[in-house]
This record gives C-alpha cells, sequence and structure tokens, in this order.
C-alpha cells in the first residue's frame, strides 16, 4: 500500500499537464480530424470502463487479494440508493454510514 | 443583464453548485487514499477534471504506479479534446482567454453551452463561461472542505470512507449505463479487472478494461 511522496507528486504533475494539453488540443486542432462517429462512440465508452474498474478494485480487492467485507455491504446500499433514484449525497452517504456499521460490529 | 442572461446565469447556478459540491467526496477521497490535503487542493486546481482525479487518487491509493496512475487519468482526460473541438468555435478565444476556456472545459461547460444550441453562440459561450467559472469556484472549495474533513476524521473505514468511494464512483457511471452495450461493458470491466488484480501490478487491471471499451465500440453498428 506504500506510495511514496515522490510518486505522488510524479502523479499528480504529470496528470495536470496531460489534462491541460488534452483540453488546449482541443481548441486548437480542427473538428474533422477527431469526429468520426466511432472515435466518438468509444470516447463515451472509456469512462465506464475505467470506472466501473475502479468501482471493482476498491470494493472487493486488498493489496493483490480479492476480499468480501463491509464495502460489499456499502456498495449494495449505493445501488439501491440509486435504483430509488437518489440523490448523490444520499447515495454516498448511506454506503458510508453502512459500511462504517459493520466495521465496528467486527 | 437581459432575460436571456437572467436564464443562462440561473440554468449555470443550477448545474455548478451541485456538482461542485461533489468536490467535497473528492476531497475525502483524496486524503483516503493518502494523499494530503494540500495534494488533494491542487489536483482539484490543476487537473480539474472529476473523473480523472478520482481515477489518479484511486489508483495510486490501491497500490498502483505513478505510470498507471496516469495513463489511466490521461484516457479519461480525452473526453475533454473532444469538447474543447466543439467549443472552440463557439468561443472563438484568443491567447490568455483561450488557456482559461481550456481549463474550464470539462462535462458540465459544454453540456451546458450545448443544451443553448438553439438560442445561438453568444448565448452557448455565456453558458459556458459562467458554468465553467462557477464548477470551478464550488468544485475547489467543496474540495478543501472535503479533504479536511476527511483529515480529521482519521482512519478511513470507521466513518465508512472505505465505501464512500466507490459509491461516489458508482453515481459517476450510473446516469450513463443507459443502454445494453454500456451495462454489459460496465459488468465485463468490473468482471476482467478482478479477474487481473492477483496476477499483475496495481493500477494494470483498470486500464486494460481500456480495450474493453475499444473492443465494445466497435462491434456492431453506431449510434450517435
Amino acid at each position: 500500500m506504500a506510495i511514496t511522496m515522490n510518486a505522488m507528486w510524479i502523479g499528480i504533475i504529470a496528470t495536470s499537464v496531460i489534462a491541460f494539453l488534452l483540453k488546449y488540443l482541443g481548441h486548437s486542432v480542427p473538428e474533422r480530424w477527431l469526429s468520426h462517429p466511432r472515435v466518438l462512440k468509444i470516447n463515451s465508452l472509456i469512462p465506464i470502463a475505467l470506472l466501473s474498474a475502479l468501482v471493482a478494485v476498491q470494493t472487493f480487492t486488498n493489496d493483490k487479494n480479492l476480499v468480501i467485507d463491509q464495502r460489499l455491504a456499502g456498495l449494495a446500499v449505493a445501488v439501491i440508493a440509486l435504483l430509488l433514484r437518489a440523490p448523490f449525497a444520499v447515495v454516498v452517504i448511506s454506503a458510508a454510514a453502512t459500511s462504517a456499521a459493520l466495521y465496528h460490529l467486527q | 443583464m437581459s432575460a436571456v442572461n437572467r436564464a443562462t446565469l440561473a440554468q449555470s447556478l443550477s448545474v455548478s453548485l451541485p456538482v461542485g459540491a461533489y468536490g467535497i467526496a473528492f476531497g475525502a477521497a483524496g486524503v483516503a487514499a493518502g494523499f494530503s490535503v494540500l495534494q488533494s487542493c491542487l489536483i482539484s486546481l490543476l487537473i480539474f477534471s472529476g473523473a480523472s482525479q478520482f481515477a489518479l487518487v484511486g489508483v495510486m491509493g490501491s497500490g498502483g504506479s505513478a505510470l498507471s496512475a496516469t495513463a489511466t487519468a490521461s484516457l479519461l482526460g480525452t473526453r475533454n479534446l473532444l469538447y474543447g473541438l466543439q467549443m472552440a468555435p463557439v468561443l472563438r478565444s484568443r491567447r490568455l482567454k483561450k488557456v482559461i476556456a481550456a481549463q474550464l472545459t470539462i462535462d458540465e461547460s459544454t453540456g451546458v453551452a450545448i443544451s443553448l444550441e438553439k438560442s445561438g453562440s453568444p448565448a452557448m459561450a455565456q453558458g459556458f463561461w459562467y458554468t465553467g467559472i462557477g464548477v470551478y469556484i464550488f468544485w475547489n472549495l467543496f474540495t478543501l472542505i472535503g479533504a479536511l474533513g476527511a483529515q480529521a476524521m482519521g482512519d478511513p473505514a470507521a466513518f465508512g470512507l472505505d465505501s464512500a468511494v466507490p459509491a461516489a464512483f458508482l453515481g459517476l457511471i450510473w446516469p450513463r449505463l443507459s443502454g445494453g452495450r454500456e451495462r454489459a461493458l460496465a459488468v465485463s470491466a468490473l468482471a476482467l479487472a478482478l479477474v487481473l488484480t492477483p496476477y499483475v501490478p496495481a493500477g494494470v487491471p483498470i486500464i486494460s478494461t481500456a480495450l474493453l471499451a475499444v473492443l465494445f465500440g466497435l462491434r456492431g453498428r453506431v449510434w450517435r
């Protein structure tokens, strides 16, 4: 789990520079370069894949081990809240409360 | 201020306040992942793109290298490039104003501008600027509040922060899971990431799923 301070700063600075360059490039190149329908479709799908993977890793893993713990219950409550069209704050807080309650019962 | 201006301002505020308040989740996630309050705030000020920020702290927080975290966050940032393409002809900004416009190019500023398409380019530009500036202010303010709050809490698991973060991610993707293709992709990405986790370095399981997005995007007809 140990991440060094240096690695964190490298991640922050590198991501900041690339994030800005991507934004600036968009304002600088002709639109026809990248407006192919398939490029647009793939671009809209990338966040779904990466964020789903992040949810999986943050809920079910501990270092390199697959685990089931209080986080699964928290996520299940979040899914229920989302299905009930609850506001974002309710989704996050209900998940946190469930997880914290189970953590203290263990 | 004309009636059009007031309506645009109201719409921009109704988007930027709730979206900015979401920054509280990012500030808390940053500190829970091991970043300092200063680092969490700098990430919001400099990267200023929610999904990329969550990816950076999420990947590094689960042990991933700076390289895999940066690559994952940058892939999530390619969206903003396409938004820039759409906004440039509307804004026609130069020099410093173009630099600021680029930094404010995110889901929400572009979204509000496009929703005003029928009102013409000046209204679209106004919507872009009001929303971009509004989200920037609120997002950074709430990041600081969230980071300080998480720092005061100490052990993230004791307050359920370890579940709040994935729940926040889920809230981010939920509105995008409208079609069958999107839902199938989400489930496949979740499964692939878990299958790879024991065997490859941390961070790699997450970025690998970008390949799934390409495969799902190439398959079948394209809807716009």
